[in-house]
């Protein structure tokens, strides 16, 4: 097994309001290796998105950040900005969801990646950075002879692969790529599936895939964390949580997809509570068809299924921590049927 | 999605009401929405403003009452009124090189500015705004005839286009209160034209709009009901810069002459060209308080017109936020 | 322990044979605004043929769901069908009345029977009416409902009829204050409340979240059966199609490629761009790690389409008459270059001079060599090109290779249009299944 790259945990990320701030990421623990794609899987308002910001230090004034992200022997969380920011582009990356608004539309393709390989490697010499550049975008599929062309000369497609390119021309440890091809076609879509995949194997990348297509994290990614409500409720080998899903979430959340062998539509109640004030103790017990008595009033423990397998969830225990009667069904009022996302 | 510096899974508030309601359509109960929520520096900028324009609208209003004397007024109880008088008891302001009430013309001079002004921008708007709307959203030749005239319009500095429709009406109209509040119009236009014209054209585009043709809605009514409200957010703003900008314009029609002529009315530009002469002989009073109550009136209008640009297009929502405070031991403690 | 799940039987289809809308050849081209020296000079800058020749019939109580990527014309279809987008050329007869080149006034009563569901849930209400208005505003525009209290009858009933429970609560609202799923709902209800008989959605599901897709697509299926509805159904998801649709027409730049019953297309898909699609789709299933033989490259540019069958660049069985033209060897020729190693792909680069001349669609392409190179040298890349991928289907369009002279000429068999067959139950147009065209095929192949 390769080595822990990145380590984080209890994770905090709130966003000032002028009342309550909004908990979007709120005590999350996960750790990548290198050479290893998570897939962050949940719906919106999740917090997937802030979680993969907070990773990069990418989030506005007004948000506050506690706990901890190991990355190289430092906590990015109290490290410096000025340490972040030099981090950004050569050790971690990002790729962003929309290629389109992302280039400079008046920069040449070259022009962007000289510009970012000189912003982080000043020595770079012309003939070097030509070389990089040409054998990352080839690595994407984008042919030589249109380095010299403009962003809008490009389909949007090709533009995101020319944002992972840049992103890769650096050589980062760990990319973060935040709803890569949710704004692409779906053969597309499945180009750069393809393409991310082969980066797994060839370079030792670490990728932290975030998305709410649990059809391509199913394809693409090693593990899998499942996040509801600012929490990750289960993380594991996707292969296993896919297959037992431990998690109500996780479980009601795969028979909701509608794929070809779907014969029946399935769905989850309710709408996702609001950050600011979630429900009390386990998030999911108002929609949740398993919830029992303990589910509304104690947080729940995360436990380990099997090894790299956990959950928090009390229906997997741990059985001593449930107070007498506490395993009684929930009673909870009707949800209204247009209550919803 | 979420992006940068928006808030997820804020839930929005409910109010329960039965009868399908005609109340303020959105565009217009938003942009109070916002002017009510306001808070720091562009409130205050607002305040101050309103508080500025309050003021000499009331000196517009109530000149008759408040004024100690007429604008013309240069004797009293059949004492004639002294020339070129420093500030005493009687006279304020002092009087000026004919015998009249500087403070007195200064009072009449507000009540001809907010009048000219609001006149001025009132018919700007009503021209500019239905042409910016019909423009932007039938498109095609009247769409490019009209920018082309708009732009000619608009390349023109306000003072001079001012002046040479002043002078072109004058034959027509006079040379009085008439003629200046016709050029200004005029010169205004082309402004709400533009800020129209350009927020229908993205407007035009948007999916309700389509919706509303879907519908089979006539193009006045989608104009009317889904694109107007939806593109007037811009205008108050315009307004009240134009309003600035139309007094500067109107001073300085009439410090060249071709403003208000004296007899009909009191003109603080006027007056200021006049007090020219004065400086030289160290009279300073005759100029000081009208040149005063210009750069106050139009920061007046300037500072609302900012304020409330900064309120309704923030260039960055400065929201009254806390950095919160994340307890230290987490209620849900991991391993 | 499942989630709420409500099993709605798919919707199982019972036509009356009622045509209700008969397309014909139907066009819809858009010019282009070409670049500032175009314009100058007054030169048209070519147009886009968004939809390019498309012909369906609709019948009552059917779901036709119409499935393609971006840039196939779905959505222009959508909208040339309501007069939003105007047709070129070709017919749409709604229950036997022509509507094409219909004035707005004309179109207007139609508009009754014919409505649309938009993509975007946040952008298709105005955002300066309240949702009562909102809904209401079809009867006043059509002069419906005679007065407030009849118009607020219909509404409510609308709303309930959508779920948005209870209604008195939503029609105040504004839409800013309602969710994704709830505003889709209003959107729906303000597109039923005339009873049309025709509902086009277009997306109505993709903006939202998976867990909600579920509900709104149940609300479909139930205004169907409760309401009689017939529905045209776009997407670009093969997976919520198979769900909901009778038959699926699938769209490729601007042409159905092929169209079918439902379950044809599932089960037996016959066009290769089909048979990709439908492999591409991610399924959750991690047992799955097989390849997927993704199609090459991506959709074509519109405005200047592939010759012949405009999938045949990415088509991995096309063959010697599908439209082989120059613009395919600069493609295969830039894919080799992408997998060098940057010095090889410079010292084979400066052998060729410039390669714009290949850019212009035509059976022959022409390579010069730059000064200093030799035609043999630009020959033997050719070569190399052949020997790295002979199986390569382009291989087979290639009529003859000329290297005598200043430069290497290419000559491709000439391609043929595909045009409609009928194979079993789904209609395609594809050479494979073209008796005609496989025959000319053989003729080439024997002439080589």
């Amino acid at each position: 097994m390769s080595d822990v790259v990145l380590d984080v945990r209890d994770l905090r990320a709130w966003y000032g309001t002028e009342g309550d701030p909004v908990r979007a990421v709120d005590g999350v623990s996960f750790e990548i290796r290198s050479g290893e794609t998570l897939g962050l899987v949940g719906e919106s308002g999740c917090g997937k998105s802030t979680l993969g910001r907070t990773i990069l230090g990418l989030l506005p004034e007004g948000a506050a950040t506690a706990g901890e992200i190991r990355y190289r022997n430092r906590n990015l969380v109290t490290a410096p900005p000025k340490e972040v920011r030099a981090l950004r582009g050569p050790e971690l990356g990002l790729i962003f969801q929309e290629p389109m608004t992302r280039l400079d539309h008046l920069m040449t393709i070259e022009n962007h990646f000289v510009e970012t390989l000189k912003a982080h490697e000043s020595d770079a010499k012309e003939k070097e950075m030509r070389r990089r550049s040409l054998d990352a975008l080839g690595a994407m599929g984008i042919p030589p002879t249109r380095f010299k062309q403009y962003p809008h000369e490009f389909s949007g497609g090709m533009r995101q692969r020319i944002m992972i390119a840049l992103a890769l021309v650096l050589n980062p440890k760990v990319l973060v790529a935040d709803e890569p091809t949710t704004a692409l076609d779906v053969i597309v879509e499945g180009q750069i599936l393809e393409i991310l995949a082969d980066l797994r194997r060839n370079f030792d990348t670490a990728l932290l895939l975030i998305t709410h297509n649990l059809g391509i994290v199913a394809e693409a990614c090693d593990r899998v964390a499942v996040m509801y409500a600012g929490r990750i409720v289960e993380q594991g080998d996707a292969r296993k949580v896919f297959a037992e899903p431990a998690h109500p979430y996780t479980r009601a959340l795969l028979e909701s997809i509608i794929s070809l062998a779907t014969t029946e539509l399935k769905y989850i109640p309710g709408a996702p509570p609001s950050l600011i004030d979630p429900p009390p103790a386990c998030r999911f017990h108002p929609r949740c068809p398993s919830a029992m008595r303990v589910c509304s009033t104690k947080d729940p423990i995360e436990v380990s299924i099997a090894a790299g397998h956990v959950t928090e969830c009390w229906l997997h225990g741990p059985e001593d921590e449930i107070p007498a009667g506490g395993e009684q069904p929930l009673e909870r009022e009707e949800i209204a049927v247009a209550e919803e996302a | 999605m979420s992006s940068i510096g928006e808030i997820p899974g804020t839930a929005a508030p409910q109010s329960p009401e039965a009868e399908i309601k005609t109340e303020g359509p959105g565009g217009v109960r938003r942009l109070i929405r916002q002017i009510r929520s306001a808070r720091g520096v562009p409130k205050w900028i607002l305040y101050s403003g309103i508080a500025i324009v309050l003021f000499f609208l009331i000196l517009a209003i109530f000149a008759p009452l408040i004024a100690p004397y007429g604008f013309a007024q240069s004797s009293s109880g059949g004492v004639d009124f002294p020339k070129q008088a420093p500030p005493s008891g009687a006279h304020l302001f002092g009087t000026t090189v004919q015998s009249t009430d500087v403070l007195s013309r200064v009072i009449w001079g507000a009540r001809t500015e907010i009048e000219v002004v609001i006149v001025a921008v009132f018919f700007s708007l009503s021209i500019g705004v239905p042409l910016g709307l019909l423009s932007g959203y039938v498109g095609g030749k009247l769409d490019r005839g009209l920018v082309l005239v708009m732009d000619a319009l608009f390349a023109f500095p306000y003072l001079l286009l001012a002046i040479v429709i002043a002078f072109l009406l004058s034959d027509k109209l006079g040379q009085g209160i008439i003629t200046a509040a016709v050029a200004i119009t005029i010169v205004y236009i082309p402004q709400y034209f533009r800020v129209v014209r350009n927020h229908v054209i993205s407007v035009r585009e948007e999916p309700y709009v389509e919706a509303a043709r879907a519908l089979g809605a006539k193009r006045r009514t989608i104009i009317g009901r889904y694109v107007f409200f939806n593109v007037i957010q811009n205008v108050p703003v315009v307004a009240t810069l134009n309003a600035a900008d139309a007094i500067l314009t109107l001073a300085a029609l009439g410090f060249l002459g071709y403003g208000i002529q004296p007899t009909q009315a009191a003109e603080w530009g006027y007056d200021v060209q006049r007090a020219i002469s004065d400086a030289g002989a160290g009279i300073w009073w005759t100029g000081l308080f009208p040149g005063l109550a210009i750069v106050l009136l139009v920061t007046g209008f300037t500072l609302v017109g900012e304020g409330l640009n900064d309120i309704l297009n923030p260039l960055i929502r400065y929201r009254r936020v806390r950095k919160p405070e994340i307890p230290g031991a987490s209620p849900e403690a991991d391993k | 322990m499942e989630a709420a799940a409500r099993p709605v039987p798919r919707a199982v289809a019972k036509p009356t044979g009622e045509v209700l809308l008969e397309v014909t050849d139907l066009r819809t081209r858009f010019a282009l605004r070409g670049s500032f020296a175009q314009r100058m000079r007054g030169r048209a800058a070519g147009s886009v043929k968004a939809v390019d020749g498309v012909s369906f019939s609709l019948r009552r109580g059917e779901v036709l769901g119409v499935v393609g990527e971006s840039g196939s014309g779905k959505t222009t279809l959508g909208r040339t069908l309501l007069g939003l987008a105007p047709a070129t050329d070709g017919s749409i007869k709604l229950e036997g009345q022509e509507i094409t080149g219909l004035s707005e006034a004309a179109f207007r009563p139609l508009r009754k029977r014919l409505q649309i569901v938009f993509q975007d849930p946040h952008a298709s209400l105005n955002p300066a009416m309240t949702i009562g208005e909102s809904v209401g505003h079809p009867l006043r525009i059509h002069g419906i409902a005679r007065d407030r209290e009849q118009m607020r009858v219909r509404v409510v009933e609308a709303l309930e009829r959508v779920g948005l429970h209870p209604a008195g609560q939503y029609m105040s609202k504004y839409p800013t204050d309602l969710s994704g799923g709830q505003k889709q709902r209003a959107v729906i209800a303000r597109a039923i409340i005339l009873g049309p008989d025709i509902l086009i959605a277009d997306e109505p599901v993709s903006m939202l979240d998976m867990s909600v897709r579920a509900k709104i697509l149940e609300l479909m299926i139930d205004l169907k059966r409760e309401l009689g509805l017939t529905y045209l159904y776009i997407t670009h998801d093969l997976a919520t199609a198979k769900f909901f649709c009778d038959r699926i027409a699938i769209m490729y730049l601007g042409k159905i490629v092929e169209i079918g019953p439902a379950a044809e297309i599932y089960d037996n898909p016959k066009h290769p761009y089909t048979v990709s699609l439908l492999r591409a789709i991610p399924e959750p299933d991690p047992t799955r790690t097989v390849a997927r033989d993704l199609p090459r490259g991506e959709v074509p540019d519109a405005v200047t389409p592939p010759l012949g069958c405009s999938f045949h660049p990415r088509c991995a069985r096309a063959f010697e008459v599908c439209g082989w033209e120059s613009r395919d060897l600069r493609t295969l020729l830039e894919a080799r270059w992408t997998r060098m190693p940057e010095p090889e792909y410079r010292a084979e680069r400066e052998v060729i001079g410039s390669l714009d001349e290949m850019n212009v669609p035509s059976t022959s392409a022409r390579i010069e060599p730059a000064s200093g190179h030799t035609t043999a040298e630009v020959a033997e890349i050719i070569e190399r090109l052949r020997i790295d991928a002979p199986d390569d289907p382009f291989w087979k369009g290639v009529a003859a290779i000329d290297t005598e002279g200043p430069a290497v000429s290419i000559r491709f068999h000439e391609g043929i249009e595909p045009r409609d067959v009928q194979e079993g139950p789904s209609r395609l147009q594809c050479h494979l299944y073209d008796e005609d065209a496989l025959a000319a095929a053989q003729r080439d192949a024997a002439a080589r």
